[in-house]
């Protein structure tokens, strides 16, 4: 039995892995700019603003829920460092008090599941266009431009060559992967997202599990955030419409499944890379806009059919 | 049950009092103030923003009552403000469609209604519409083309960034930037790939295609927002020098990185005074005047 499962899990994983392989292996024949060092770095770079965002929403799925809210949570956290910044406040600090949002707002999304009982979909929803439009009543619906050089750096800067966020992405999915496998709150993450009711009776605190599963998602969303205005060096009020679905995709086609308790966070980065990878190999192969559209949901699918096969 | 009744006493109570609140200003008051309703596509984006301060100047200027109604984008909001407008029977009604197609539902009730309905920067598909005000995106595109040409000395690979694939604005200022750049001698749109309108997609897509082209001189963006995420990955790779950026749209940002000499230049659509135009307009027909049914909003180019 114990191994029958260990079978299984491993197999998840390697699906995704399969696809990365398979889709990389295409574009290195189609264009001989894909398989560089340059562009390479590029498409992790590219990929870590999702690939942050969606390890916090691997925690979410993996409790069974949903988490609409981390673009909106995205833009407030983003214009509030950027504005906060602009205004003279030491960069560090805005960049804490941006993170504060996001904790807040995951807080927030955290309490309504848990205390008000609000389905995490409606609830999330709700932070959702709470957010935005928070982030549009702060920003007045303009930019906010011309960061100073320490936020600049988190999204433009370099440690030993290799660019700051996808430093800080690998840093994000080593801990959450620590966190879910080697401590307790974060296996309870997995009991929760089994079965609530067993989880229950085993003394598992249940509603702290998912209030900290919602928390970490809106630091983490903010912390995209923050990465994000140093990218543009500017906070934009749409910054991160539609990033809630990137995100859920990437989760998806890293093979964790929708209905909890199955998955984890290193199939989501490899999920992140498929979605990166397809956005580059389009570029880079100049496929025409209305085609792109047809040829990402088509991946997306081809690949989610296939892992779906091999389980 | 108990409960059922007690909500639909506070239902009624509701009721009662928005209906008071809204007859106010027709029964009571002494002086009638024109009323002229603006139903503007999303407030989530400075070029609106401006438009709808156009506007706003416009009408405090003439002492009318302007009601702003954001749709945020959704089609199906934009369709229930207008007939929030016509049910507070408004004198005219100014629509910056969120879909040319979808808003001709609104567009008929309001005619229903015999209340003057007027169009800013995107068109109605039906309906009667007494006036339509816009820039001419595929003059302004041309323009964009033409000084990006004469930016490049007539030589070398181009790239364009579309905006949203589908909507007029990308289609008309694509057509227009063609219209310059095809044919012409030496040189070659290299890249032609769409970012949504979008700082960060604009600052991924360029990133992208200097990968596979690095010997790009120009770049035309369908707005200001791709061109000035493009021209972030453009400094990153170093090559401010050698590539020149020319958006659409003048917004704050991208004017001060035309200051700046950062970016080449980009093209002036005035929502301003699209705004102020689209009041002054319903003004003239509410008092009766003849309007033309096209009032083109001029257009200028920003350079250093």
């Amino acid at each position: 039995m114990q191994a029958k499962i260990n079978w299984g899990a491993r197999v998840r994983q390697m699906g995704p892995g399969l696809a990365v392989l398979v889709i990389g292996a295409a574009l290195s024949m189609l264009s001989r700019d894909f398989l560089t060092a340059s562009n390479l770095l590029n498409v992790l770079r590219q990929v870590s603003i999702n690939a942050i965002i969606a390890c916090g929403m691997t925690m979410v799925i993996l409790t069974a829920g949903i988490d609409l809210s981390v673009g909106s949570v995205l833009a407030l956290s983003s214009a509030v460092t950027a504005g906060l910044a602009v205004g003279g406040t030491y960069p560090l600090l805005a960049i804490l008090a941006g993170l504060g949002i996001g904790a807040i707002l995951g807080l927030f999304n955290g309490l309504l599941v848990t205390r008000g009982g609000v389905p995490p979909f409606v609830a999330t929803l709700g932070t959702m266009a709470i957010a935005r439009g928070l982030t549009l009543v702060y920003t007045g619906g303009r930019p906010i431009s011309k960061m100073p050089a320490m936020i600049r750096s988190t999204g433009a800067g370099y440690i030993t060559g290799i660019p700051v966020p996808i430093v800080i992405m690998a840093v994000v999915v080593l801990l959450v992967y620590v966190f879910l496998n080697h401590t307790p709150y974060g296996r309870f993450i997995y009991a929760v997202g089994s079965n609530p009711e067993a989880a229950r009776f085993a003394g598992i605190p249940v509603a702290r599990v998912l209030t900290l599963a919602y928390l970490l998602t809106g630091v983490l969303s903010a912390l995209a955030g923050v990465i994000l205005t140093g990218r543009l060096n500017s906070a934009q009020p749409t910054a991160g419409s539609g990033d809630e679905m990137d995100a859920i995709a990437a989760v998806v086609l890293g093979g964790t499944s929708l209905a909890g308790g199955q998955g984890g966070v290193l199939g989501t980065v490899v999920g992140a890379l498929i979605i990166g990878m397809l956005n580059n190999g389009l570029n880079l192969l100049n496929v025409p806009s209305f085609y792109q559209q047809v040829a990402k949901g088509a991946v997306i699918l081809v690949a989610v059919l296939l892992d779906r096969r091999r389980r | 049950m108990k409960r059922l009744a007690w909500f639909a006493v506070a239902l009624l109570t509701l009721g009662l009092v928005t209906a008071c609140g809204g007859a106010q200003p027709k029964t009571g008051g002494g002086e009638q103030k024109t009323t002229i309703g603006l139903a503007i596509s999303t407030l989530n984006n400075p070029f609106f923003v401006d438009l709808r301060d156009g506007a706003q100047e416009a009408a405090d200027k003439a002492g009318v009552t302007l009601v702003v109604l954001d749709a945020q984008d959704d089609p199906g909001t934009q369709v229930s403000q207008i007939e929030d407008l016509i049910s507070q029977k408004v004198s005219a009604i100014i629509i910056n469609p969120t879909d040319s197609d979808a808003v001709v539902p609104a567009v008929e009730a309001a005619n229903k209604a015999n209340i003057p309905v007027i169009t800013v920067d995107r068109a109605a598909n039906g309906g009667e519409v007494v006036a339509h005000i816009a820039s001419d995106n595929v003059a302004g595109g041309k323009m964009a083309g033409e000084f990006l040409l004469e930016l490049i000395g007539g030589n070398g690979n181009i790239v364009e960034l579309e905006g949203i694939a589908g909507t007029s604005a990308a289609r008309d200022r694509g057509e227009g930037f063609h219209q310059a750049v095809d044919g012409k001698e030496g040189v070659t749109v290299v890249a032609k790939q769409p970012a949504d309108f979008d700082r960060a997609k604009g600052l991924e897509v360029m990133e992208n295609i200097l990968q596979s082209n690095p010997d790009i001189v120009g770049v035309f963006a369908h707005n200001d927002e791709m061109a000035l995420g493009a021209l972030e990955a453009i400094e990153a790779a170093g090559k401010l020098d050698q590539i020149k950026v020319v958006g659409f749209d003048a917004t704050d940002d991208a004017v001060k990185a035309v200051q700046e000499g950062r970016m080449a230049g980009t093209i002036a659509q005035k929502p301003k005074e699209m705004g102020r135009l689209a009041v002054e307009t319903a003004q003239k027909i509410i008092a009766g005047e003849k309007v033309d049914s096209f009032v083109p909003v001029p257009l200028e180019l920003v350079k250093k």
